[in-house]
């Protein structure tokens, strides 16, 4: 059973779609992550999907593409929320950026980008923003353990 | 893994521009900086031309310790979100992780949760207000607002056992049911909230002072605010009259009569109204919430659920085994995500979860509202006076344990 949205993205993205599925009432669709800046466009102005609620990402390891990013849409005019997933492989974690779309996208992929390594092409600062600058590694994907502990980094004058 | 360089190393130091500019420090460590966060001014005489926002002191991994941790374990680290309104991430939790399972809870549990979500909401707020009024030099009502909240304090603490780290829900249910004279208590602290309240609006909602430092400043248009995904009274104050508890109601939020305030102009004092009057609306519904509540079980019935209560567990084995399974590998919702959101005091607070059909979350990710109302604060402090921005501040409400987790 696919909802009329699911549908609506489907045929405006035919080639694109990876996968559409509800799940306890949260639609979901799964897509190229090519395909994402232009999917999310729509979104924002075709469909009326007007806050970027909230931008992550998560590792699915061992598993080949290993990360996803997950993109959480809202839209206030029809209150209805849409999930939007893109597969990224680790050999070449690579995104187009949703600040051009949204402001509030900036400091989510700079988290995402922190936390799990996915770089976004075109965000305008993307550098690290809980963790500090020389820090080794990207604390929440799986192969990073629980207890690293890192040394102290030199007291910055 | 790769190594971070520092090809962004900003220049920390105190200096004057070619063009006569100055960069000016905030923080981390400013007593109107609730908690630490810099902010990397640059101004021209009083005025703030550029701002950058370094936030990171308060990670505390929240997200990969619930990855190896059960998921009632979780609970009480998300008491340390948002920790002036911490039954607000616990019932969210609660409720993301029983949407994964497909579960509802009892009648009973709603209306509790409804109840003690709502308190924490007056909680957040007076904390915001209060805080807000002293860091703009009116002392005396923040220890009005202070003893409000430390009525409130007391009535979660005679619930939960807990002021600020109460850890309130189970997935499926709650600890412990209210005390018996609860509806007692909360008329008698609600008294003495609104007569503090009171006192507070009267001292600053029409005082110039209060006025002139609110008015105007820390604006941000409604167009913007949706780009910079705001939520909650920020936005509302824009006249986007966005709120969780009404646009898609979760629990019990439909059954009652409340209203949502919005501002007009998206500035400070609106932001201020809005808190104001929201804390009025959250006494509304605790008083509906506890004329309807009804009598019944407060957890789930299902044993793989909640635990057995102790009698079954010592005389009966399933109840035992059910015991030993929940307490070793957690409660196991199957295999899918969920997001789910609740109205926190800053905005919406969100809990996307994904299992992979064992006892502990695969990925746990809290949206927490303060991090993009962080996120757009630079674009709200600057043109204005470099005073401004301890208004801006106090009213964006920022909390540290929530921004950074």
């Amino acid at each position: 059973m696919t909802s009329y949205l699911l549908e609506t993205i489907r045929s405006k993205f035919p080639d694109d779609i990876l996968e559409t599925h509800a799940f306890r009432g949260d639609e979901t669709v799964l897509l190229k992550k090519e395909a994402l800046l232009k999917a999310a466009a729509f979104l924002k102005d075709d469909l009326g999907f007007d806050f970027l609620m909230d931008l992550t990402a998560a590792d699915y390891l061992p598993r080949e593409p290993r990360f996803e990013l997950v993109c959480h849409f809202y839209s206030s005019k029809h209150n209805y929320r849409l999930r939007l997933k893109c597969p990224v492989g680790a050999d070449d974690p690579k995104v187009d950026s949703l600040t051009p779309l949204w402001a509030g996208a900036n400091w989510f992929e700079r988290e995402a980008y922190d936390m799990y390594g996915i770089k976004f092409e075109g965000h305008p600062d993307l550098r690290r923003i809980l963790m500090y600058d020389g820090f080794e590694g990207h604390p929440l994907r799986k192969d990073y353990p629980l207890k690293q502990r890192q040394p102290r980094i030199p007291h910055r004058g | 893994m790769e190594k971070k360089n520092a090809e962004t190393q900003k220049n920390w130091n105190l200096e004057t521009l070619e063009d006569g500019r100055m960069v000016l420090n905030m923080g981390p460590s400013h007593p109107a900086m609730h908690g630490i966060v810099r902010v990397l001014l640059t101004v021209r005489g009083e005025r703030v031309t550029d701002a950058d926002v370094e936030i990171g002191y308060l990670h505390r991994g929240f997200e990969k310790t619930c990855e190896n941790v059960t998921y009632n374990q979780c609970v009480p680290y998300t008491d340390r979100l948002n920790y002036v309104s911490p039954f607000i991430n616990n019932v969210g939790f609660a409720l993301a992780v029983e949407k994964l399972m497909g579960i509802e809870t009892p009648a009973r549990c709603q209306y509790i949760r409804v109840i003690m979500s709502e308190l924490s909401r007056l909680t957040d707020h007076l904390t915001c207000v209060g805080a807000n009024a002293m860091e703009l030099a009116a002392f005396t009502v923040y220890f009005y607002l202070i003893n409000a909240r430390e009525e409130l304090y007391r009535l979660t603490d005679a619930v939960a056992g807990g002021r600020i780290t109460p850890a309130y829900t189970r997935v499926g249910g709650l600890t412990r049911d209210l005390p018996p004279d609860f509806a007692r208590m909360a008329a008698e602290a609600f008294k003495k909230v609104r007569k503090n309240l009171s006192d507070a609006d009267k001292l600053l909602t029409r005082n110039r002072i209060f006025y002139d430092r609110l008015h105007n400043t820390g604006h941000i248009s409604k167009e913007d605010a949706i780009s910079f995904s705001f939520t909650g009274p920020a936005l509302r104050s824009t006249g986007v009259p966005l709120d969780v508890r009404k646009a898609t109601p979760y629990l019990v939020y439909d059954r009652f009569d409340f209203d949502i305030p919005v501002g007009s102009n998206g500035d400070n004092y609106d932001r201020y109204l809005v808190r104001m009057e929201e804390m009025k609306q959250s006494m509304r519904i605790v008083e509906q919430a506890l004329a309807q509540l009804p009598d019944g079980p407060i957890s789930h019935p299902d044993f793989s659920v909640t635990l057995p209560p102790k009698e079954e567990v010592s005389c009966n084995i399933e109840a035992l085994m059910a015991h030993f399974k929940l307490t070793i590998e957690g409660v196991k919702p199957p295999k899918g995500e969920v997001y789910q959101a609740v109205e926190g005091g800053n905005g919406e607070v969100g809990f996307y979860i994904v299992s992979d059909g064992t006892g502990k979350p695969w990925r746990l990710r809290v949206r927490p509202p303060c991090f993009a109302l962080t996120g757009g604060l630079p674009q709200m402090i600057k043109g204005g006076y470099i005073a401004d921005i301890i208004s801006t501040f106090g009213q964006i409400n920022m909390i540290g344990g929530e921004l950074e987790r």
